[in-house]
């Protein structure tokens, strides 16, 4: 009798709050739409509209610019080559934070710092790393690689553009992916990992095997975010190569502050908009984790 | 008993690879501190100085003397706490529902909730601070905090879902047939297990609006938070006083994180599969 | 060279103690604040019962010494309580504008910026009509020169903002490039011919490109190509675009870069880079220069643009004030405005931060040995024979971003990506002349006077 009744009162339970996944993510919605809608709705009717007529001439102007090929390229090539590299480089620190190494405190807070920076000030910081006199050079002159300082920043040279910019990204934005990778990895029951060692399993393996697909669902929130913020980043391309080259969002800041033209800058935004939401509906499809496999 | 030969190689690569990474991130932070403690002079010098040698305060004491530095701490400060509490408010049952529950949606609403992180702040800045001013909230601590917010709550929202998503589901089932309500069993069971995840996604909701720059920037006038007073040093002074700002706006940084840093590695402890 | 050349006519002769000037130019500030204490105590304005508070935002004067300096030595004697706010950039000023101005409510009195900023405001009645405070500087001591005064009207009839500073740009030499100048070439008269061989020579001798121009984000070469380059090979800026002169210029350009830095399309200020010594010889606005100067004036020589062969060409650079239509507190800002083009203040305005004044009077004040050099160089320029000054665009509106891009693309397309001049020019000038049409705006000099939109010939 009391096991039925117990029944009857969960089947009750679940049925009243079925509709309570919307009661969650209401206050949520809710408030990103009365920050982000309005703003957002008259900017891109500027990237469609000119003193109120329809018309795609800010499309015309954007992609007729004579830095709008290169914008969408080195935005494309950026993304590429630091993505896969940035994870790699989150996965072994987070995995170096989470083995019982000693004073993995300290390796934790130091992994952590970039996040404290800016990147207004990372942009600072990696000019005068790589500026023809900086600190790059020295270093490398005071271990004998170099005897004359070398010229990194050439905007003549878009290889080594890109690995300047590559090579500031990547400090200044693994943090994230790191923490994120370290929340996950945290809750993966160490049984697992234990028993697949016991199997005979190799590091590699474990890693591979055991980890990683545990680890999906933190891949995917951090793939998520990175992609967003890395088609939103754009001061430190300016602060380390100027106008030697540029990005999407870079060439949105420009039509928006120095041209003036809110129009273009509008459909730039637009562009950035769409391309982020495409990767970023890439990613939730091709990541998928069905909810079985994760919360058992 | 398995054969583990050269058990304690993989250590020294891993105490190798910390050190590494470590020097790495370490190196340039040192840098732009040692430079922002150096004698102007010292900082146009080539070779750099890669020791510190002609220290001088002359360029942070211009900083730390000019005005209305140490209220914009206060405000930042303030206005990162506000987010913290706001985002996390928010976003959290977000992160709950999309980890637990599978519903018509979800997936939209996630690729919508990171979209509003797409559209450059730059291009809304204007909009904006005009619903700002109307709103009577423009140049204010509470307009700062709720737009971080915004900024911040896809951070929020994802984070946290990868938390619940990660605690076994049938914890909170079992502590239901055991006549919890849906709620107490959210708080008694799942909450505890998520505490240092949600520590990790409170960590960097205040970092993010700590060091959030333009939207501070456009929303405030004569109340900026420190990147806001410090963004015009930092765009257009000489060298020396752009890595005495660059340095004054990592410092607090550096020490919010110490001391978190503490509290979440203790957390670690009471983490049980 | 131009160190101890008298500055006669404007009155700044003074002897000056300069061991004792650049020992306190060694601390932050100190040569600032020296220049200002010894300029005599300033008065108080007498026909302001209290001005109230005044909250003023400016894009000039934003780095840490010279709003230090603003604060502390020019609003010295200003009765009122005056909150001063400096813009990190352009874009944060205009979005604040163009906020206060659509929500309708503001807190900014004054504004302070360069006359390139107000004229993209695309409303220009969103600034009050400043005929009525006009009056009193168009003649005697405190006389604004009427070009200036004409620029203030933005293109219309209103006043909009008064001139209140003035700079221009001028080269600035390292002591050690000195040597490597051409044979018979002196470097106050040089022309463009031999400010090429100087840099070739630069390079060969050194082993490194050492020439610099601000070609960054932030940075002013497009100000290069309207007011100097453009203007000094074809006596025009938009008519002459596509000349044959015109196509001298930018080959000539293409061939100097060749001896430029290649860093050069990163540098936003030259003086960091002249500090560095990364450049020896650079091109630059005299603000951002100014601490290089100040710092090690015994390093450095400034000299005037160089002369190409339709005249020394150069650009006068104008700030104004203005008060937006939202102000709480206008007749505060009207006192501010006085006060700050008061004589006393503009006297000390030049050593206190850098800029010139726009009074024509006599004023008499002590520069540090770094201002001297800046201020030598541009007397000879606006003083020299063949000077050719051009003016900042007028009546563009909000072309003026557009009008900017095209020399900034021209440069890029013909100097960096070395497509060909002569289609680049004919495709550029077709640009311009849309946005001329665009904006209506007739010729201003060194262009001769038209009739209706500029048109390029």
């Amino acid at each position: 009798m009391a096991a039925v009744a117990e029944r009857v009162t969960l089947g009750r339970r679940l049925r009243r709050w079925e509709g309570l996944p919307y009661w969650l993510i209401l206050p949520t919605l809710a408030y990103l739409a009365l920050f982000f809608a309005w703003p957002m709705v008259k900017s891109f009717q500027l990237a469609f509209q000119d003193d109120g007529v329809w018309t795609l001439q800010a499309f015309r102007t954007m992609v007729n610019d004579i830095e709008f090929g290169n914008a969408v390229r080195f935005t494309l090539l950026l993304i590429v080559v630091i993505i896969p590299v940035q994870f790699l480089l989150a996965l072994v620190m987070a995995l170096l934070v989470n083995a019982k190494l000693r004073g993995r405190g300290i390796f934790l807070y130091i992994f952590l710092l970039p996040l404290a920076i800016s990147d207004l000030a990372a942009g600072i910081v990696w000019s005068s790393m790589f500026t023809e006199l900086g600190y790059l050079n020295t270093v490398l002159e005071r271990i004998g690689l170099l005897e004359t300082p070398f010229i990194w920043i050439n905007a003549s040279r878009e290889s080594l553009l890109l690995l300047t910019v590559v090579v500031a990204e990547i400090w200044r934005s693994t943090a994230l992916i790191m923490i994120i990778l370290v929340a996950g990895l945290q809750g993966i029951p160490r049984d697992y990992t234990e028993a697949a060692e016991v199997f005979g399993a190799g590091l590699y393996q474990r890693v591979r095997y055991v980890i990683l697909p545990m680890l999906k669902p933190s891949i995917q929130v951090a793939l998520l975010l990175r992609l967003i913020l890395a088609f939103e980043v754009f001061s430190t391309v300016i602060a380390i190569t100027g106008r030697g080259s540029t990005v999407l969002a870079a060439e949105a800041w420009r039509w928006q502050t120095a041209n003036m033209d809110a129009n273009v800058a509008a459909a730039y935004a637009s562009l950035i908009l769409v391309l982020s939401v495409v990767s970023a509906g890439l990613v939730l499809g091709l990541l998928r984790t069905p909810k079985e496999q994760i919360a058992r | 008993m398995i054969q583990r030969p050269g058990v304690w190689l993989p250590r020294v690569f891993l105490y190798g690879g910390a050190l590494v990474l470590s020097l790495w991130v370490l190196l340039p932070i040192y840098f732009i501190t040692l430079a922002a403690f150096s004698t102007q002079d010292a900082v146009y010098r080539y070779p750099k100085n890669l020791v510190p040698r002609d220290l001088s305060t002359e360029t942070m004491r211009f900083f730390l003397n000019s005005e209305g530095i140490v209220g914009s701490l206060q405000r930042s400060a303030l206005v990162a706490a506000l987010t913290l509490l706001f985002s996390l408010g928010v976003g959290t049952p977000a992160g709950y529902a999309i980890a637990r529950f599978v519903f018509r949606g979800a997936d939209t609403f996630r690729l919508a909730v990171v979209s509003t992180r797409a559209f450059p702040i730059v291009i809304l800045s204007i909009p904006l601070a005009v619903t700002y001013i109307r709103w009577g909230i423009d140049d204010s601590v509470l307009g700062v905090a709720l737009a971080h917010t915004a900024l911040a709550l896809p951070f929020a929202v994802l984070v946290t879902s990868s938390v619940f998503a990660g605690i076994s589901v049938e914890l909170e089932e079992a502590a239901m047939t055991l006549g919890c309500s849906r709620l107490s069993a959210f708080r008694r069971v799942a909450l505890p297990l998520a505490l240092p995840g949600l520590a990790a996604a409170a960590i960097f909701v205040f970092i993010i609006s700590w060091n959030e720059v333009f939207a501070a920037s456009i929303l405030t006038l004569r109340n900026p938070t420190l990147p806001a007073q410090v963004l015009s040093v930092l765009n257009e002074s000489p060298l020396p006083f752009r890595f005495a700002g660059g340095f004054f706006l990592l410092a607090p940084s550096l020490i919010v994180i110490f001391v978190i840093r503490k509290y979440l590695f203790n957390m670690w402890g009471r983490v049980v599969k | 060279m131009g160190e101890h050349e008298d500055l006669g006519g404007l009155g700044w002769d003074q002897p000056i103690d300069r061991r004792a000037l650049l020992e306190k130019a060694a601390l932050a500030g100190g040569a600032l604040a020296a220049g200002g204490l010894l300029a005599g105590p300033a008065r108080a304005v007498p026909w302001q019962a209290n001005p109230g508070n005044v909250t003023f935002l400016s894009t000039q004067l934003n780095t840490v010494q010279e709003s230090e300096a603003f604060r502390n030595v020019l609003l010295q004697g200003f009765r009122g309580k005056t909150d001063a706010i400096f813009a990190a950039n352009d874009s944060a000023f205009l979005a604040r504008i163009q906020a206060e101005a659509q929500a309708g409510r503001g807190s900014v009195d004054l504004l302070g910026a360069l006359h390139g900023t107000f004229a993209t405001l695309e409303d220009k009645n969103q600034l009050l009509d400043l005929s009525d405070v006009v009056k009193d500087f168009t003649t005697g001591k405190s006389a604004i020169s009427p070009e200036f005064l004409k620029l203030g009207k933005l293109g219309g009839r209103k006043q909009f903002y008064i001139p209140w500073i003035q700079a221009t740009y001028v080269v600035v030499a390292n002591k050690r490039a000195i040597q490597y100048l051409p044979r018979g070439a002196k470097a106050t008269r040089l022309t463009y011919g031999q400010l090429n061989q100087w840099a070739r020579n630069i390079e060969s001798s050194v082993g490194q490109a050492r020439v610099g121009f601000p070609a960054g984000a932030n940075g002013l070469i497009h100000r290069f190509f309207q007011g100097y380059l453009v203007p000094a090979f074809t006596g025009g800026v938009v008519t002459t675009f596509k000349s044959p002169l015109a196509v001298n210029a930018w080959n000539y350009m293409r061939s100097l870069w060749d001896s430029v830095h290649p860093q050069a399309l990163a540098y936003e200020f030259m003086q960091d880079p002249l500090l560095s010594e990364e450049v020896l010889l650079a091109w630059e606005h005299v603000a951002r220069v100014k601490s290089a100067l100040e710092r090690r004036p015994d390093d450095f020589v400034a000299f005037p643009a160089p002369t190409g062969p339709k005249g020394l060409a150069y650009m006068p650079v104008l700030a104004g004030l203005a008060i937006p239509r939202t102000a709480p507190n206008p007749a505060g800002a009207k006192a501010l405005i006085r006060h700050l083009l008061s004589l006393s203040v503009q006297a000390r305005t030049l050593s206190a931060v850098g800029f010139f004044p726009v009074v024509s009077g006599r004023l008499s004040k002590r520069v540090s040995a770094g201002l001297r050099l800046e201020s030598n160089a541009v007397k000879l320029q606006q003083q020299a024979p063949k000077a050719l000054p051009s003016l900042l665009p007028i009546g563009l509106g909000a072309e003026n971003g557009n009008f900017n891009a095209v020399y900034r693309d021209t440069f890029t397309r013909i100097v960096v990506r070395k497509e060909p001049t002569t289609a680049v020019l004919a495709d550029q000038a077709a640009k311009l002349q849309a946005i001329m049409d665009k904006s209506g705006a007739p010729c201003w000099r060194p262009d001769p006077p038209s009739n209706g939109a500029c048109k390029v010939r």
